[in-house]
């Protein structure tokens, strides 16, 4: 594998074929330049990186548990500034120098949406200097695909099976962009696994701001969205060119859209293939596809009237 | 007049310790009656007289999560807790001992909820016991201020958490004197903190917090066994220490009038004050009673206590907490190290008392040592003021 690629996350880990999750942590460690300190939530990322007596880490690296990962990166942060004042970090002068410790939560949409928010939330708020990259691939995929609070709407998940009278999970997905972006923070976005230039600039951004910033990243999973395991990047294509998944940065609380589709695609093109919407081109299940088509509509238009655009048909123009 | 000597709550006396120790960071959650620790020493922060970041976390897990990523982070790291708080932490608690981080804890000791009750008993701390923490109890102000001073430099020696515990409101909120040793006496005692390794140090990259199947696992619960085991010869080692730097004596135990007792009580924590006053006043008239009061719960010193209890013909051991379905923790303790002398006898009554700041007096430890010298031993469970 490519030298450069595995310098802090060495290949040999254990992640599912087609997990897109490594190029995630690859891309983003890839474009700091100074020493790095990682902090992970419990997790799919955690488990397959970590099995004593091995290690994929080839940067510092810590794990806590599963929902204080932003606490934990907030003693770490506030550790090295004081230390660094007393001149006791390892290669780092007491004043004048240029390289600065950087400080990188990993955490999966379980961790951050669910029961790590409360934690992220007190991190955010303190302003404490780090970023935070949510993978997010809408469950409980470690554990075998429950429902999170970043579960879309219609999935069939563990905890959400869809039977005769149900259509699967029927709760549409927290808006945790929203939510990170009500703590003031000067930078975060959103991404894709499937475009890691995209992601490497945002990494930049983000990396540039004093204080906190968030990247929400999507990783389509093989294993619990039920597709062959060649196809991580295709369905996060889908994602962003049905506009389910938009592209888009938040920055100085200035929505900017990255990526303006002509003509999105019908959302069936992101929903077929995948076994846990499968139940949903039953023909008894056209109304829930429909259902879903118009949320996805809404929400765009409400992304696009925020960022500033004409033509949007959300009701926060009028 | 000794310049040393002050008029101190618990609190205050253990925020002057912290002073002295000047620990790098500090996350902390407000809760009563841990807040006279916080108050204090924020305010020592604000005069500039220590270079310790404070981080006003949004909960105790977070307070105790944060410590874990500082300390891994080579940083000095104390914090403080109480009640809800402490149980709150439970989950992390394992984890700051399993990676073997020298964090220290402070609590003020406090009832737990339901009933909510924000008063002193022990069923925090007691609910902690088998977290891998180290745990020393103080009876009053002075021994809340030499202990935070002695369980910082413990930590560091054993790589293991320590609790140091005063009890809520009866020794944090109150005003008692307390002799302060001088500041470099105590910055020579605990010492820079260096730690083995740390997240900061790029250059050696080290994993923190890995996920380890069942033969690794079981390997490493053993070792943190050992470790808790070896750090009660360290504690002796630092208490001796201290005690000459002091003039006050500290080790596992303190024994009152205990060499030649008939009868005697085993008792953690502030009621032992009340307790020794009432040794003095029945040994006034002649009566052999004694006191056995445990400084160090946590590794517990079995085989020491036994020593010190051999040849007594009746004890009472005085629980400030429940075990709900069986026998409470301490008396539990000591019915263990009892089992290490050879023909002793098992006279020994479960006293529990005092939960939820339920006052006790001198009248009901002689009633409880009365009971002793005419053989009323049980193997019920005896709650004192609720017969």
């Amino acid at each position: 594998m490519n030298k450069e690629l595995t310098k802090k996350l060495s290949s040999g880990h254990s992640t599912c074929a087609g997990c897109g999750i490594p190029a995630i942590v690859r891309t983003v460690l890839d474009e700091i330049k100074d020493p790095v300190v990682v902090a992970n939530a419990t997790g799919c990322l955690e488990v397959t990186s970590t099995l004593y007596p091995y290690s994929a880490w080839k940067v510092p690296y810590i794990h806590n548990a599963f929902e204080n990962a932003a606490a934990t990166i907030s003693g770490v942060e506030t550790a090295y500034r004081v230390l660094r004042k007393k001149g006791k970090i390892p290669g780092q002068a007491r004043d004048g120098s240029t390289k600065r410790t950087k400080f990188v939560v990993f955490g999966g949409d379980g961790g951050t949406y669910d029961i790590g928010l409360q934690s992220l939330s007190g991190a955010l708020e303190r302003g404490h200097n780090f970023l935070y990259v949510c993978y997010d691939n809408q469950g409980y995929m470690n554990t075998g695909g429950q429902r999170s609070s970043a579960s879309p709407y219609g999935a069939n998940t563990q905890t959400t099976p869809p039977s005769k009278i149900d259509i699967g999970n029927e709760i549409f997905c927290k808006d945790i962009m929203k939510i990170v972006s009500a703590h003031g923070i000067k930078y975060l976005a959103q991404a894709n696994v499937a475009y890691l230039e995209d992601l490497r600039r945002k990494v930049k951004k983000a990396l540039a701001v004093k204080g906190p910033s968030f990247l929400l990243v999507l990783q389509p999973c093989t294993n619990e969205w039920k597709f062959p395991s060649s196809q991580y990047v295709y369905y996060g294509k889908m994602a962003m060119e049905t506009n389910f998944w938009p592209l888009y940065e938040i920055e100085d609380g200035k929505y900017i859209l990255n990526n303006e589709i002509k003509e999105r695609k019908p959302i069936e093109d992101f929903l077929k293939g995948q076994g846990r919407f499968k139940h949903l081109f039953a023909p008894k299940n056209k109304k829930t596809i429909e259902r879903i088509q118009m949320m996805v509509d809404k929400k765009y238009g409400e992304l696009k009237c925020l960022t500033g655009n004409k033509g949007c048909q959300c009701d926060l123009e009028k | 007049m000794d310049k040393n000597k002050l008029a101190l709550t618990g609190g205050a006396a253990m925020a002057e310790a912290l002073r002295q120790i000047n620990p790098d960071v500090f996350p902390v959650y407000p809760i009563t009656p841990q807040t006279p620790i916080v108050a204090a020493f924020a305010q020592h922060q604000a005069d500039g007289k220590v270079d310790t970041e404070i981080i006003t976390v949004e909960s105790e897990h977070s307070a105790i999560s944060a410590s874990v990523g500082s300390q891994a982070a080579g940083a000095r790291t104390v914090s403080a807790t109480s009640s809800q708080g402490l149980a709150l932490m439970n989950e992390i608690l394992y984890i700051a001992s399993g990676m073997r981080l020298p964090i220290m804890m402070l609590v003020s000791a406090r009832a737990l909820s339901a009933p909510l009750n924000i008063h002193c008993d022990h069923s925090d701390v007691m609910g902690a016991r088998d977290t891998g923490w180290i745990q020393i109890f103080s009876e009053n102000v002075q021994e809340a201020y030499d202990n935070t001073i002695i369980g910082m430099k413990l930590a560091e020696e054993s790589q293991l958490p320590v609790m140091v515990i005063m009890d809520g409101f009866i020794t944090s909120h109150s005003v008692e004197n307390a002799t302060l040793l001088p500041d470099e006496v105590v910055k020579n005692f605990v010492g820079e903190f260096v730690p083995d390794s740390s997240l900061l140090n790029s250059k050696d990259p080290k994993t923190f917090g890995t996920l380890a199947l069942s033969e690794n696992y079981f390997k490493f619960k053993i070792e943190q066994n050992s470790a808790i085991n070896l750090s009660a010869e360290k504690y002796a080692k630092l208490a001796e220490n201290f005690s000459e730097i002091s003039g006050r004596k500290k080790g596992y135990f303190e024994e009152y009038e205990l060499a030649n007792a008939e009868s005697a009580i085993v008792v953690l924590g502030s009621t032992a004050g009340t307790i020794k006053e009432t040794v003095d006043k029945l040994r006034h008239q002649g009566k052999n009673v004694g006191l056995l009061k445990i400084n160090f719960f946590r590794p517990f010193p079995h085989k020491e206590v036994a020593k010190a209890l051999d040849g007594i013909k009746n004890i009472a051991v005085f629980d400030r907490a429940m075990s709900f379905g069986t026998y409470p923790p301490l008396y539990t303790e000591i019915i263990n190290s009892l089992k290490r002398v050879t023909g002793y006898e098992l006279r020994v009554t479960s006293y529990v008392y005092g939960l939820g700041g339920k006052n006790i007096f001198q009248k009901d430890i002689e009633k409880v040592f009365n009971d002793l010298e005419k053989d009323y031993i049980s193997q019920e469970i005896k709650y004192i003021n609720h017969e």
